[in-house]
């Protein structure tokens, strides 16, 4: 079966809620039902065949052939298959990802892989503030799975993450890792002011000291560490990095003990 | 009746009769080999027989820096015992006092098996609240502060039943200074066989043993018959030039590493000839009925 693609016609004139567009999503409709699927947010009701051309039929395996800021929710749910962009996506792409693998091959716009369980979500450009971070009122972020950013992530990247690992490559904004409850943040290319800003547990790998942390956070030595070979070589197994992050005895930070204080920053010295 | 003999060695027309087992294995790396090795030898020491250790255990291969799952040097130790929850027991208590204590040492899962054993999940808590659980590619850690940094042990290891225990040969010679030369020929040749491990001092024995004894509690007792001393006094199975008889015995992942390690000891012994090391070899078994797994020798040859 050859992949189902949808190919954009021109620039939307409006932001996309593309959703549904997941394996799931359109799983057993006709290539008519899914040229009706609506897409547009405002009174102009644009459906998918108003936006994309629309050719192949294996709905476990998507592609857009062309991408916007305006596609949002790219991914959503997905549990399964596979989705690759060939641009750009808008916000909250990959928004609570169950499985299967998603590939931004331009720039995500704001909680790219937000709440996201299981899978693996890469952006190969820059993404947006709060990477992988919970919409206003969740409690939190991203729960599990792969989240790879090979460029820039902005403000908040990893909020509230609670497990998974995610790592974004060309550095990130301030607050990298606040208020996480748990889980893996790798940050190659620098850190903004004040990581793991109110981090309870959970790690943030850096590879460089960071230049502005919180005051409470505490110096807690450099003894060898194993954890810190084993996750290099994870990170290199994986294809997310070419070369070791954090070295075989990686400074410590201890914080935030403004809340628990179990969490940390490991970096390369 | 025409004897066989392989290089002059003379080869029983017998089997060895071996018992299923439950089986785990771990890798233990430690900062260079000497305390990757040190660690394993620790854990593995007094652990010969399940008669009165609780379990057999040894380093079934040492692992270049290259092959482990950390990229220092170190040991795949496998673990036999009767039950699982037995060997759950020895796994976690050996574990804990051996290896969490020895300088620079990490544990690795060593086994995919059928169920899960407890490694770190079980040691978590000795870090009292400070130790941190992390999983990532499919695989789930605990990091437990200890003195000289953190002890990095993975979650679980897996569980075999498809083990077998008691696999062995008896080496008989003229000398007790052949049968060791024949015995240290047998272990350096099945030391190379993966998944199969010597448990006793250096992989040899020297009190082989019998079901049973004449006094009450006594669940083994002496190989009478193959005792040269006793030569003439029971119904011995050593000739007039006999006088030394060393046992290897064997444990394995699977009946074919069994098999194959047995191979690889009788070549080993057959290759010194009688000369230099054993005269006959032999194997040791209840008459077929306890144990599900045989090995025939004559099957096994070079």
């Amino acid at each position: 079966m050859k992949l189902l693609t949808f190919t954009l016609r021109e620039t939307p004139p409006e932001r996309l809620d593309l959703s549904q567009l997941t394996p799931e999503g359109l799983a057993g409709l006709s290539a008519k039902e899914i040229s009706e699927i609506r897409l547009g947010m405002s009174k102009r009701g644009l459906k998918v065949g108003d936006i994309f051309r629309v050719s192949g039929s294996d709905v476990k395996n998507i592609v857009f052939e062309g991408g916007s800021s305006r596609f949002d929710g790219v991914g959503t749910e997905m549990g399964e298959g596979s989705i690759r962009v060939a641009g750009d996506v808008g916000a909250q792409a990959g928004r609570k990802m169950r499985g299967g693998q998603l590939l931004v091959e331009g720039s995500a716009g704001p909680h790219a892989g937000s709440c996201m369980r299981k899978g693996r979500l890469e952006v190969l450009g820059d993404a947006g503030d709060h990477l992988g971070g919970p919409l206003a009122g969740e409690l939190a972020g991203m729960n599990g799975g792969v989240l790879i950013v090979r460029g820039r992530a902005g403000d908040y990247a990893g909020d509230r993450m609670r497990r998974g690992v995610a790592a974004v490559l060309k550095g990130c904004g301030d607050y990298a890792g606040a208020r996480m409850i748990a889980g893996t943040l790798a940050v190659t290319g620098g850190v903004g002011r004040v990581p793991g800003y109110l981090m309870r547990r959970g790690s943030i790998l850096l590879d460089r000291m960071p230049e502005k942390l919180s005051p409470s956070f505490v110096e807690c030595g450099a003894p060898d560490s194993v954890f810190a070979a084993v996750f290099d070589r994870y990170l290199v197994a994986e294809g997310i990095l070419k070369r070791p992050l954090l070295g075989s005895a990686p400074g410590k930070f201890g914080g935030d003990n403004a809340v628990a204080g179990t969490g940390e920053i490991l970096f390369r010295r | 009746m025409q004897r066989l003999t392989v290089n002059g060695v003379a080869i029983d027309d017998t089997f060895a009769e071996a018992f299923g087992m439950r089986a785990t294995a771990i890798i233990i790396t430690g900062p260079n080999r000497k305390w990757a090795r040190q660690a394993a030898i620790t854990m593995t020491g007094f652990a010969t027989s399940v008669i009165g250790c609780g379990c057999e255990a040894a380093i079934d291969v040492e692992l270049p820096a290259s092959e482990t799952p950390d990229g220092r040097p170190g040991c795949r130790v496998m673990i036999f015992a009767v039950s699982t929850d037995e060997l759950q027991k020895q796994l976690q208590n050996r574990l804990g006092q051996c290896v969490l204590t020895s300088p620079g040492s990490a544990c690795f899962a060593g086994l995919n098996g059928t169920a899960d054993l407890k490694l770190g999940a079980a040691l978590r808590y000795f870090g009292d609240g400070w130790q941190v659980s992390k999983k990532f590619g499919g695989k789930h850690f605990w990091r437990v502060p200890v003195m000289d940094g953190e002890f990095l042990c993975e979650a679980t290891t897996g569980l075999t039943k498809e083990a077998v225990g008691g696999g062995n040969l008896l080496l008989v010679a003229s000398s007790n200074a052949k049968a060791l030369v024949a015995a240290e020929a047998a272990v350096e040749a099945i030391e190379k066989v993966p998944g199969a491990i010597m448990p006793f001092p250096g992989g040899i024995v020297r009190s082989g043993s019998k079901v049973g004894g004449k006094y009450k509690g006594m669940m083994a007792s002496t190989n009478d018959a193959f005792a040269p001393t006793l030569r003439g006094v029971v119904k011995s199975e050593l000739g007039p030039e006999d006088n030394a008889v060393l046992e290897i015995v064997i444990d394995g992942e699977t009946s074919d590493a069994v098999a194959a390690a047995m191979k690889a000891g009788i070549a080993g012994v057959t290759a010194l000839g009688p000369e230099k090391g054993a005269s006959r070899i032999s194997a040791g078994n209840y008459g077929g009925k306890l144990g599900k797994f045989h090995y025939h020798l004559k099957d096994l040859l070079p």
